[in-house]
């Protein structure tokens, strides 16, 4: 396998991790800002609880994505960071604000008024986060940055500010708030508590369904190279099938109740439509202009990146094994002690 | 980006610095079982994991920021110094991983895997900022366009080492300054007497191992970027016997200073190791390359000035202990502490500042422009303001945050008002 296909695959695959693991801990916050009933809050203390030691190493997976991308595509990471300048900083902005307002809130001392402050800092940051990376996205794929001679010539703000980027925005809004739902019924120990979540994971499946089809129903105008993609090649509606599958097999199980299956089955659909994206996408990097191939560094660079990252790979497995193996001791098929929550 | 920086190395030295102290603390708690030690590694955990999670997203910032506000500069060397980045990108991992399972996992892991990993998170931390450097000697002086040749660009082990001793030093200094204002106060309050205890050490070493490592790199400067070192000093003319000015106004059309001391021969012998040789001066590079000479120069001088204040007050200090035997903790000592603590930041900032100011108008010297590289984005005062806003909540919400930690440290029971809190 060529070298940039490789790099574009480690790139895909560090996405899909922090998106099921990082995505899953915006989506925390979406469930805290949404938090209400009786039990309100418990519900922010379970998801404290769920996302206090592990978010810090999800969110790097982000910045492995980034680093992959300019050392490996130097040339399309210059012209993402032009044409999506706006939307990338705002995110940027939001990613500083949970984070820090997160951190603060589980250390303050100053009672319960500093805690909801940060609190409303931290879940409005975690909305709006995914909905600008989700609006990048759209745009990347919708075929209107356009990159000529190196220098993009759409400007800074129409490739984005429209509604198929919208409406993948709120895709992926709804798909972090079903992670998190789904991943918290599996690890809150309360009934009651585990009930809120379980409606609330059903109600976010639905969500991601409308929006799904929105974002599809958009795209013959929005972003019509992709459409094309998936709708007219071999692999589209057996992809389409499987992909359908796996999400009604997630609510299935929610509403019967097993919730490891609906865990599986929710990261299962997170990881198909992120491949659907990719093989939809390929060989594009910034639809029409940019390739992999145009954009990749020479090869000595990729290879020596390769390297690295394999080198960095025999650390980084392990320690995160044991992170979650202390952490989340169901993943690893330990019972969870009763009354765990701290 | 520059304010992203600043902000940035002062959560990423004590990031680095932090855990080392904790791990300390933690050691001598195990020795001597003393409860107060280990109340104090725990705050200082507390501490490191509210900087770490700033310089976490700090961190994230400034990797977009580079191509949001440097397009071209990633465009062009992002292949080549994209290597550092990565293993960086590990070692943060690694530090995020473990910080995880040391705060939240005290009682969950065995004391030993515990203590491991807070040892972990110390080097990890290192070894971050090691990359980081290695990244930023190649922007001062590219050893070469191949991957390997730029990650060890030639002044890579002068950077580096100045760079660490900093962090520990400005980290260690700033502990030190804190701890004493509140003995200050309360003389009763003896977890603040450890605190300082463990800090003061570190704070000595670094402060005195400084120079040496400050002297190394100067002479590196003066050879490898020689107009660096004219613009740290001022210095106009190409000459033998070159002295040194400390302090004063240059006036770069004559060469002269004015209200400066003069040292004859010292910049020469600094520079070379020779009272007589020869000091390459401004006057050898046109114009257009030169950086703006006065502030590259004041940031110099306030660098070495509160290097020099921590050395001295470094000697000062372990002479009392040898004379005495305990640690110095009279009312003037304590003053001169305080006084003291915020100079390892400051010198840190101002070294940044030399070595950044210092290589205008080049982003990486020799090849790229810096008006070349910046973003064509024409509102780039939005990101700016934007950036400087958010920066200075989080300055302001972890000074807040970390003043609150520190003054409650050693109440019996913290208040705690969340059930959550570590």
């Amino acid at each position: 396998m060529p070298s940039e296909l490789l790099l574009a695959a480690t790139i895909g695959v560090a996405l899909a991790l922090y998106f099921l693991l990082g995505g899953a801990d915006f989506g925390g916050g979406i469930w805290d800002l949404l938090a209400s009933g009786p039990r309100a809050a418990e519900q922010r203390r379970a998801i404290g609880a769920a996302i206090g030691p592990v978010w810090e190493a999800n969110h790097v997976w982000l910045i492995l994505v980034i680093v992959v991308l300019f050392t490996g595509f130097p040339a399309a990471f210059g012209a993402i960071s032009v044409a999506l300048h706006v939307p990338l900083t705002l995110f940027l902005v939001g990613v500083v604000l949970r984070g820090s307002a997160f951190a603060f809130r589980s250390l303050d001392l100053s009672g319960d008024r500093g805690q909801r402050r940060f609190g409303l800092v931290f879940s409005m940051a975690s909305t709006i986060a995914p909905l600008l990376l989700g609006m990048s996205v759209g745009a990347l794929v919708s075929g209107n940055i356009r990159v000529r001679g190196g220098l993009v010539t759409t400007g800074f703000f129409a490739p984005w500010l429209a509604p198929f980027p919208l409406a993948v925005g709120l895709f992926s809004l709804a798909l972090c708030a079903l992670l998190a739902a789904t991943y918290l019924t599996v690890e809150v120990a309360d009934t009651a508590l585990r009930e809120d979540f379980r409606r609330r994971a059903l109600a976010a499946a639905f969500a991601a369904g409308g929006a799904a089809l929105l974002a599809f129903a958009l795209a013959g105008r929005g972003a019509p190279w992709v459409r094309a993609a998936l709708a007219g090649r071999p692999w589209s509606w057996p992809f389409h099938a499987l992909t359908a599958a796996a999400a009604l097999t997630a609510i299935a199980a929610l509403a019967t109740r097993r919730f490891r299956l609906a865990r599986a089955a929710v990261g299962a659909q997170t990881i198909l439509i992120l491949l659907g994206w990719a093989l939809a996408q390929y060989p594009y990097l910034i639809v029409p202009d940019v390739t992999l191939h145009g954009a990749a560094a020479d090869p000595r660079s990729q290879r020596l990146l390769l390297v690295a990252l394999a080198a960095g790979l025999p650390v980084l497995i392990p320690s995160l094994w044991l992170l979650f193996r202390v952490f989340k001791p169901r993943v690893s098929g330990r019972p969870v002690r009763a009354g765990r929550v701290p | 980006m520059g304010i992203s920086l600043a902000f940035h190395i002062v959560f990423a030295a004590a990031g680095v610095a932090l855990p080392a102290l904790m791990v300390i603390a933690d050691l001598v708690y195990r020795r001597t079982r003393d409860p107060e030690y280990l109340r104090l590694s725990k705050q200082l955990a507390k501490g490191t994991s509210i900087l770490f999670a700033v310089g976490a997203v700090s961190g994230t910032v400034l990797s977009f920021e580079l191509g949001l506000l440097w397009p071209e500069f990633m465009g062009r060397f992002g292949q080549m110094i994209g290597l550092p980045f990565a293993l960086e990108g590990f070692a943060f991992f690694t530090e995020a991983i473990f910080l995880g399972i040391y705060l939240y996992g005290r009682d969950k892991v065995s004391p030993r895997l515990h203590l491991l990993s807070g040892v972990v998170v110390a080097v990890s931390g290192a070894a971050s900022a090691f990359f980081v450097t290695l990244a930023n000697a190649f922007m001062n002086g590219p050893g070469g366009t191949d991957p390997i040749a730029a990650m060890w660009s030639p002044s890579w082990p002068y950077q580096v080492v100045h760079v660490l001793l900093a962090s520990y030093q400005a980290t260690a200094w700033a502990m030190v300054g804190t701890h004493g204002f509140i003995l200050l106060r309360d003389r009763r309050r003896t977890l603040h007497r450890k605190a300082l205890a463990i800090a003061l050490p570190v704070a000595c070493l670094t402060a005195l191992a400084q120079p040496l490592s400050g002297d190394r790199s100067a002479k590196h400067i003066a050879v490898a970027q020689p107009l660096k070192l004219a613009a740290a000093e001022a210095h106009l003319h190409t000459a033998p016997h070159a002295a040194l000015h400390v302090g004063g106004v240059p006036d770069l059309e004559t060469g002269a200073f004015h209200g400066a001391v003069a040292i004859p021969g010292a910049l020469s012998f600094l520079a070379h190791g020779d009272f007589d040789a020869t000091v390459t001066g401004l006057d050898a590079f046109p114009r257009d390359e030169w950086p703006p000479v006065v502030a590259v120069r004041t940031a110099f001088q306030v660098m070495v000035g509160a290097g020099s204040a921590m050395a001295l007050a470094a000697l000062a200090v372990i002479a009392a202990m040898l004379r005495r035997r305990r640690l110095p903790d009279g009312r003037r000592w304590l003053l001169a502490f305080v006084a003291l603590g915020p100079l390892g930041f400051v010198s840190l900032e101002a070294g940044w500042l030399v070595t950044e100011w210092g290589r205008q108008p080049w982003t990486v010297r020799g090849l790229l422009r810096t008006a070349d590289a910046v973003t064509p984005f024409p509102y780039k005062a939005a990101p700016f303001w934007l950036f400087t806003i958010v920066y200075l909540f989080l300055g302001a919400a972890v000074v807040y945050l970390l003043a609150r930690q520190i003054s409650h440290a050693d109440e019996p029971h913290p208040p705690t008002a969340s059930g959550h809190a570590v």
